[in-house]
């Protein structure tokens, strides 16, 4: 009996989903974003695309860690020769470090606009364009209707949106499928080698709809994301069969 | 009604030209020449240089010995058709069917049109001075048929107007040249003595087509009219334009939108069924007190899709001020490009940057806050950092070299290295410290040092040695020392952040 509950719960919440702005990706397995143990946060278990992704960034190096958080995921969202949007207030990032993301730096637009209602336009015009595989948008603030109109425009095109926030003065509730924030935190290299391991981020899930919000460390290994946990107990067990 | 034809000579058609471009040669003997068979041949003169006995088809070097002075040009291929095709065009004001004739020569079919100048004789001489306003020296001869018309422009003596069915008479006195025969046909009959028309034009036809082929009669009928000769006129191509005038004046914006809709339907049909696009468009109003209204747009990629063009303006039309009314519409297409209509791939995929959902966005934008803040960038073949990238200077622009991946990049660099203030132990060590925005940094890991000189013919100065550092909160940065740490001149910049 209780199986038959389960399976009526699960049935019910499949249903819900969709009426909530959450549309099962159309092709499913074209794209996948790896994301390891943060994937049993997402409802699915599929990274959401067709959505706005809100990043909160309190400081600068925030900031760059978000968007090379951003990039990782880009990665994958660009694989099948998309082309994506990155519009910002000024030239703030460096093209050939986003080829160490896997990602062709010359397949993507970069726009530099002053004002930040001239972003906002720019971004929704941008999300309505059916041929763009994302669109990334450095902002300081986000009201709950602006984020609406862009999550709106994107449940037509089914274009990924990404929001940088930088330096927000209140995190209100957004229309955002999710909020995140990253931060860098210190590399680790195995047997204490010297020099700078590989980019380490603290993954903070703050809010995500119909998910289970959490929090990771994950780093970024060779073109993909690696859950830091696994890599630790995998370097226990190697040490345990060596020793 | 009986036809007339009027077949215009350029005696000096190139030479004209570089006249009119050079007017310093006006007063000088020039030539023009190209290389044929390992020698320097003459294939035009200007009318001075004939003068002094220069021709056509003279080896350079005779005509140097026969005028030192002489100036000489290298010819430029395909000129003498550009012109006269040019002329051609030029000329539909004169009559409805004009043709190139090659070489240097036009020919009108002015059936009907000559009694607009007033007669035959006011239209020739119109002809002629309009030619000789643009600085070319012509002949205009007039017949009924091409074959007498070329003839006397170019071979008669006296007036060069043959009067209706006077043909004949008018060619008795002129050269075999005249019937544009092949060369050894008229060789061969100077060879027999025959040196004008009238001495063998009544021969009998059997004998004249045993001695000289059936290509010397026709083209003798041609000239007297007992064959039809056709002629192969020349078709300008029409502006990319459509007009809209209207009854009542139009003050309204929902006038100016069905206006403008209905003008970019025109246009956008023609240019659809010739396989064309536009990339600049110009829409103006006309104004009933006298005023022009303009709007512009251009699009990245040749384009003929009247939703996405009409977007492109329907941004810019709150700028138009109707005033008291427009009365007239006009929208022009100055620039347009081939556009083929593309595949359309059966499945949604994502795509590149030649999706067409991809160039209309960008237009758009474009359109509004302008093509400057656009960028995109491609890897240019530079060491120093600042210059190892270039802006891509159209969307369809590729990468000729590939992006460098050996060395730690970081994901945003400064546009303007900072100074820090650091401690730094060792030579040529990592800083232990550093000061950036009055926050104190600790370092625990550092990479490095990557030196990268300074690119001397580019820029004078110091190197830099690059430093991949992390500090205690796990913050990575990408430092430099500016110099030699010897010298004692040294300066420390931070120059990016790694994610």
């Amino acid at each position: 009996m209780p199986s038959l509950k389960e399976n009526i719960i699960a049935q019910l919440q499949k249903d819900i989903l969709p009426l909530m702005g959450y549309k099962p990706p159309v092709h499913a397995g074209a794209v996948e974003v790896e994301l390891g143990p943060v994937k049993e946060a997402f409802p699915h278990s599929q990274f959401p695309l067709g959505a706005i992704h809100e990043f909160i960034c309190p400081a600068a190096e925030d900031a760059v860690a978000s968007g090379g958080f951003i990039a990782g995921i880009l990665s994958s969202l660009m694989k099948t020769g998309g082309t994506c949007l990155w519009i910002s207030s000024s030239r703030t990032i460096f093209p050939p470090a986003l080829k160490s993301f896997g990602i062709e730096p010359d397949k993507i637009i970069f726009i530099y606009l002053q004002k930040e209602k001239e972003i906002l336009w720019t971004m929704e015009e941008a999300l309505k364009c059916e041929g763009l595989a994302a669109v990334v948008g450095e902002i300081q603030e986000l009201s709950f209707m602006v984020s609406r109109r862009l999550q709106l425009a994107v449940e037509q095109s089914r274009v990924t949106g990404f929001i940088i926030r930088r330096n927000p003065r209140n995190c209100s509730t957004t229309a955002c499928i999710t909020r995140w924030k990253i931060s860098s935190v210190p590399s680790e290299l195995n047997d204490d080698m010297p020099g700078v391991g590989f980019p380490r981020w603290n993954v903070e899930l703050l809010k995500i709809r119909n998910g289970k919000p959490g929090s990771w460390t994950i780093d970024w290994v060779e073109r993909k994301f690696r859950p830091v946990h696994s890599f630790v107990s995998l370097l226990q067990e190697r040490q345990k069969k060596t020793g | 009604m009986s036809k007339r034809f009027v077949s215009i000579w350029f005696r000096h058609l190139t030479t004209d030209w570089f006249t009119l471009r050079q007017p310093g040669l006006r007063e000088l003997p020039f030539v023009i020449s190209a290389p044929s068979h390992g020698r320097m041949m003459i294939v035009a003169t200007n009318a001075l240089a004939e003068q002094q006995g220069v021709y056509k088809g003279m080896v350079l070097a005779d005509a140097r010995a026969l005028i030192p002075s002489l100036q000489v040009f290298d010819e430029k291929p395909g000129l003498e058709e550009n012109l006269l095709r040019r002329m051609a065009e030029w000329c539909i004001r004169f009559a409805p069917i004009v043709a190139v004739d090659m070489p240097a020569g036009l020919i009108f079919d002015a059936s009907g049109c000559p009694h607009l100048w007033g007669g035959d004789s006011y239209y020739l001489t119109a002809i002629a001075q309009k030619f000789k306003a643009r600085g070319y020296d012509v002949r205009v001869g007039m017949a009924d048929t091409i074959g007498t018309a070329w003839a006397v422009a170019r071979f008669g003596q006296q007036s060069l107007l043959v009067e209706t069915k006077k043909q004949f008479e008018a060619l008795l006195p002129l050269p075999p040249g005249a019937l544009r025969l092949e060369e050894e046909t008229v060789e061969l009959l100077n060879k027999l003595g025959l040196r004008q028309v009238g001495q063998f034009i009544r021969m009998p036809r059997t004998a004249l087509r045993r001695r000289f082929g059936q290509a010397f009669l026709l083209r003798l009928d041609q000239a007297l009219g007992n064959t039809e000769e056709l002629i192969d006129p020349i078709e300008p191509i029409e502006p990319y334009q459509e007009r809209l005038p209207c009854l009542e004046p139009i003050v309204t914006i929902t006038g100016i939108e069905i206006a403008l809709q209905r003008l970019l339907e025109a246009l956008c049909l023609r240019l659809q069924q010739e396989e064309k696009g536009l990339r600049i468009a110009c829409f103006k109003c006309y104004r009933v007190d006298g005023k022009i209204e303009k709007l512009d747009i251009g699009t990245i990629r040749p384009s003929h899709n009247i939703k996405h063009l009409f977007k492109l303006f329907e941004n810019k039309l709150s700028t138009l001020e109707p005033g008291p009314g427009i009365e007239l519409f006009v929208l022009e297409a100055p620039k347009v490009e081939d556009h083929s209509p593309l595949q359309e791939t059966l499945w949604n995929s994502y795509g590149g940057l030649d999706n067409t959902g991809l160039s209309e966005l960008l237009d758009r934008l474009a359109g509004k806050i302008g093509v400057n803040r656009i960028h995109r960038y491609l890897p240019d073949e530079h060491y120093w950092p600042e210059r190892s990238v270039k802006p891509a200077s159209s969307m369809d622009e590729k990468t000729t070299i590939a992006w460098k991946l050996d060395k730690p990049r970081p994901f945003q660099l400064l546009a303007n290295p900072e100074r820090i203030d650091v401690t730094a132990p060792i030579p040529d060590y990592p800083p232990m410290l550093f000061r950036y925005k009055n926050k104190l940094h600790k370092i625990i890991k550092a990479d490095g040092p990557e030196r990268i000189e300074q690119e001397w013919w580019l820029q004078q100065g110091q190197h830099r040695d690059y430093y991949y550092v992390e500090d205690e909160e796990g913050h990575r940065y990408w430092l430099f020392r500016l110099g030699h740490y010897s010298d004692k001149s040294f300066q420390w910049f931070i120059h990016g952040f790694f994610v």
